[in-house]
């Protein structure tokens, strides 16, 4: 199969960035789109050109790393799929390929198609956990888990803080992956205790980072690789407004000791 | 060099426990004083981190990934086991340690593994609090399922995510020190040298893959969980950027490298498509719980799967090995691949493949019992080959998945230059000649969350440490090495791509040191790769420049280690003239080709020393005695 490229190039942070058109020729309808990707920077670089610099580690749709606007769509045309798990055979032969970054005021370029979104990390650093020190536990089979609890939890903790559901939101809003967080530890009788502290912590860190509000707007749960449903923001904001009203009788009930 | 394994006196039950009370402290107020770096943010890095920053130690943590929840780790699927006997099965903490032995082709430390098998209890209460979402019974108790190597149902697991879920409990617990400033995190940062001062550990040389800037980090002990070097291989079930830069660093600053020919082959990964392939997907091991491995019993049937009556199929495992069928153990499951494809009955369009077949379990337990178990494995099996796993059989073959050999340590988990302790993958310790589905996890986890995190405090109580920071001389040094060796690959502007040697040394491997070995293709290899390393330093194409994010420069780093490392794989092969687990020498083997061990001349750890460029390493021997555990012939029939 054949392919016309155009590709976000940008040299670096501060560095203004355009779309610069490359061939893809002879790719395998079997290979993945970040091996097509390969078979053109083995020919830049043969060609002594600069390989185009993209994120991607596991290849096998699990660690995040890869995220590649695809004809405008984060991780391209196929549900439920990461850019690194979408193969040639979904594209026809001789089209024409929209490649661009994340474009996300909270993820600023850093080369080419990679982004930084340390941001991530830091909403999760803010109040993504359980504090459970090690050593402390108790017996695994003490704490009783409905297997539905335990099912809602897994499917919110399948999030793979790609960040793509900011990427394809028109706000530019992280709260799919904040809310998956927050569900999954939610969910759970071992997230309680912190579950309204954690909450405010990590929607405050995820304003804080400049990514914009949630208007349901819906985009993010097609974009996600990991089809994680918008009812996980549904339930962020029910427990954001519970713990808003709860923290204040926390006080309240201090202070009558 | 001096082999230590530092194994306490007493009874095996006892070792851990009475070491524990043994081992020196450090009180908590001089925990701060003490910087510990750890490089590699995965389930033994990551944990590693986080439980010495709640110690209070001043931890700072690097990886090379954008986020330290990326590392590897996230990618196991299948489990991990626990003697945690909740299914009444007779499973218990020497019974786990027993078959771990056992399945590692004795040819580990019994010491190390029946601690492992301790801590494996303490594992899953310790992911449970944090809030990892194992699978459950409707009554709310923990599942598990059986897994390789085990009649036991021990293995607890999280769909088919179970390493991601486990490594997000310990990136949490990470994230919270970061929170709370007693970790440092250096994401996208890659360790390219140790710095040894005084015989000890005292630091890292980085480089900053966005800036470029090499830095220094000066600490008072080095904690290395970088994982496995799979890569060697080129196509593995590795990430991309899985490498051994770390390792082979710290070998050649004295470091012992110990059994590295001891790769592991997982018999169940997607084949191979074609030559732009650029890694292989595994399917968990897990599905052989219910998918039946076989193939055509006539050579050459190209007859479509449904055609084929089942009178006309061989179902080798279940055949050759009745009583554990198609649970045997990794490397023998993945020799009997090889084998019945050796012989012209393999599948798929290049008769590299052998069938993972769902039918008699849908037919048992209906379809939708197999969706909850498998389904997300299903449905990548699908994405990637494009067939429907439950209409026709998967097509599966073995790949390189997990390297048993490692650095050096002893029951410290300290390496033999003091001061470096090495964690996870990235050690030797464990597994032997072969791992047992469902134990990396357990193991990373055991290293980082209970063992290093206590042993290091008896290392820094007993060393008188002098005053060292990052503008010492040797600092300087190391640090102009890294500058200069990337000057190198930036000037040599050849005419092939690093990625061609990297493939090209994946074959060379893959050929003469991947499931079967004998000795003329190991001297092959080894006048092969010494070639192919002269023609990278002469001839390879590395484009861009130092001072920005150059994902080729990252690369051309990396192979020219795997290149150096490989040399050492194959020599480890050659030296070792036995078979044991995954290092299967066709020279030695039963007359019903099965692996034959030599315990009187090889019941011994090879721990190979660096004696500098150009001069064959040295190979020191740790012997290894069974008091437990009955050394046997593995038997899986």
């Amino acid at each position: 199969m054949n392919f016309t490229l155009r590709v976000w190039r940008q040299p670096g942070p501060a560095t203004p960035g355009k779309m610069v058109e490359y061939n893809a020729t002879e790719i395998s309808p079997e290979a993945s789109f970040l091996e097509m990707m390969d078979v053109v920077n083995e020919q830049l670089t043969l060609r002594g050109e600069e390989p185009i610099a993209f994120d991607h580690d596991c290849r096998e749709g699990i660690c995040g790393s890869c995220a590649m606007m695809i004809d405008g769509m984060a991780h391209g045309p196929n549900k439920g799929t990461a850019t690194c798990q979408l193969h040639m055979r979904s594209f026809a032969d001789g089209a024409t390929i929209f490649v661009e970054p994340w474009r996300v005021r909270a993820f600023p370029v850093v080369k080419d198609l990679c982004v930084d979104r340390s941001a991530l990390d830091r909403i999760i650093s803010a109040g993504g956990f359980i504090t459970a020190t090690t050593g402390g536990a108790r017996d695994a089979n003490e704490i009783l888990v409905p297997k539905v609890a335990q099912e809602l939890a897994m499917d919110a903790a399948a999030c793979i803080g790609c960040g793509a559901c900011a990427a394809a939101c028109p706000n530019g809003s992280a709260s799919l992956f904040t809310a998956a967080k927050v569900a999954h530890l939610g969910e759970l009788p071992q997230g309680q205790p912190e579950r309204f502290r954690r909450v405010i912590a990590m929607v405050a860190q995820h304003d804080a980072e400049g990514f914009g509000g949630c208007t349901l707007h819906g985009e993010c749960q097609i974009a996600c690789p990991k089809e994680i449903s918008i009812d996980t923001i549904s339930r962020m904001s029910r427990d954001y407004m519970t713990a808003t009203a709860a923290s204040r009788e926390e006080k309240a009930a201090g202070g009558t000791g | 060099m001096e082999l230590h394994p530092r194994v306490p006196a007493g009874p095996i039950e006892q070792k851990w426990e009475k070491h524990l009370f043994d081992m020196k402290l450090v009180n908590p107020a001089n925990k701060r004083k003490f910087t510990i770096i750890v490089v590699g943010s995965g389930l033994a890095g990551g944990s590693g981190a986080a439980t010495l920053a709640e110690l209070g130690y001043n931890v700072k943590c690097f990886c090379f990934q954008d986020s330290p929840r990326r590392a590897h780790s996230i990618a196991a699927q299948g489990g991990i086991n626990a003697a945690k006997n909740y299914q009444n099965d007779g499973d218990s903490v020497y019974r786990l340690f027993y078959d771990t032995v056992k399945g590692g082709d004795f040819r580990s430390r019994e010491a190390n593994v029946y601690r492992l098998a301790q801590l494996s209890v303490n594992i899953i209460d310790q992911c449970v609090a944090q809030g990892v979402p194992f699978a459950r019974e409707y009554g709310g108790l923990l599942a598990n399922r059986s897994f390789g190597g085990a009649q036991v149902s021990r293995t607890f697991y999280a769909r088919g995510q179970t390493g991601q879920q486990l490594l997000l409990g310990a990136y949490q617990a990470l994230e919270r020190q970061i929170g709370k400033g007693s970790v440092r995190m250096y994401p996208r940062t890659e360790m390219l040298d140790l710095v040894v001062i005084d015989g000890i550990a005292r630091g890292i040389v980085t480089r900053n893959l966005i800036t470029g800037a090499i830095e220094s980090h000066a600490a008072d002990a080095v904690v290395l969980g970088t994982g496995g070097y799979g890569n060697v291989f080129y196509l593995s079930t590795n990430a991309k950027g899985s490498n051994a830069t770390a390792i082979w660093r710290a070998y050649k600053r004295g470091a012992a490298f110990a059994n590295p020919c001891y790769t592991q082959i997982h018999p169940t990964c997607i084949p191979k498509s074609g030559e732009y392939q650029s890694k292989l997907t595994l399917m968990s091991e897990s599905l052989r719980n219910d998918g039946r491995v076989w193939v055509p019993l006539a050579k050459g049937d190209k007859r479509p799967p449904g055609q084929i009556p089942d009178a006309e199929r061989d179902y080798y495992l279940e055949r050759m090995y009745p009583s554990f069928g198609n649970l045997a153990p990794r490397d023998i499951a993945s020799r009997a691949a090889k084998r019945v494809c050796d012989e012209g009955r393999g599948v798929g369009p290049t008769g590299l493949g052998v069938y993972l077949d769902f039918a008699s379990a849908i037919k048992r337990l209906g379809v939708e019992a197999i969706r909850e178990r498998y389904g997300n494995l299903f449905e990548m099996y699908q994405r990637i080959t494009d067939e429907n796993p439950y209409l026709v059989p998967m097509r599966i073959y073995p790949a390189v998945h997990y390297t048993m050999g490692g650095l050096w340590v002893d029951y410290n988990l300290m390496s033999t230059i003091p001061g470096l302790h090495v964690v996870g993958e990235a050690n030797f310790s464990d597994h032997g000649a072969n791992r047992l589905g469902a134990s990396a996890l357990m193991q990373g986890l055991a290293d980082g969350y209970f063992i290093v995190s206590n042993t290091i405090a008896d290392y820094l109580a007993s060393q008188k440490f002098s005053p060292v920071d990052a503008t010492h001389p040797a600092f300087r040094e190391a640090e102009a090495q890294v500058a200069s060796r990337t000057k190198r690959f930036l000037s040599i502007r050849g005419t092939r791509t690093v990625d061609s040697f990297h493939r090209e040394l994946g074959n060379i491997m893959w050929e003469y040191c991947g499931m079967s070995r004998n000795e003329e293709g190991l001297r092959t290899a080894l006048r092969l790769i010494p070639e192919l390393r002269e023609e990278f330093w002469r001839d390879v194409n590395v484009p861009g420049s130092a001072d920005t994010l150059n994902q080729a420069l990252e690369k051309a780093g990396r192979v020219a280690d795997f290149l150096e490392l490989a040399e050492l794989i194959c020599l480890d092969a050659l030296e070792r003239r036995e078979s044991c687990g995954g290092h299967f020498r066709e020279e030695y083997q039963t007359p019903d080709g099965e692996a034959l061990r030599d315990d009187e001349h090889f019941a011994y750890v090879a721990a190979w020393e660096y004696a500098g460029d150009g001069r064959p390493p040295i190979l020191n021997k740790e012997p290894l005695d069974f008091e437990y555990v009955h050394l046997a012939q593995r038997s899986y029939k």
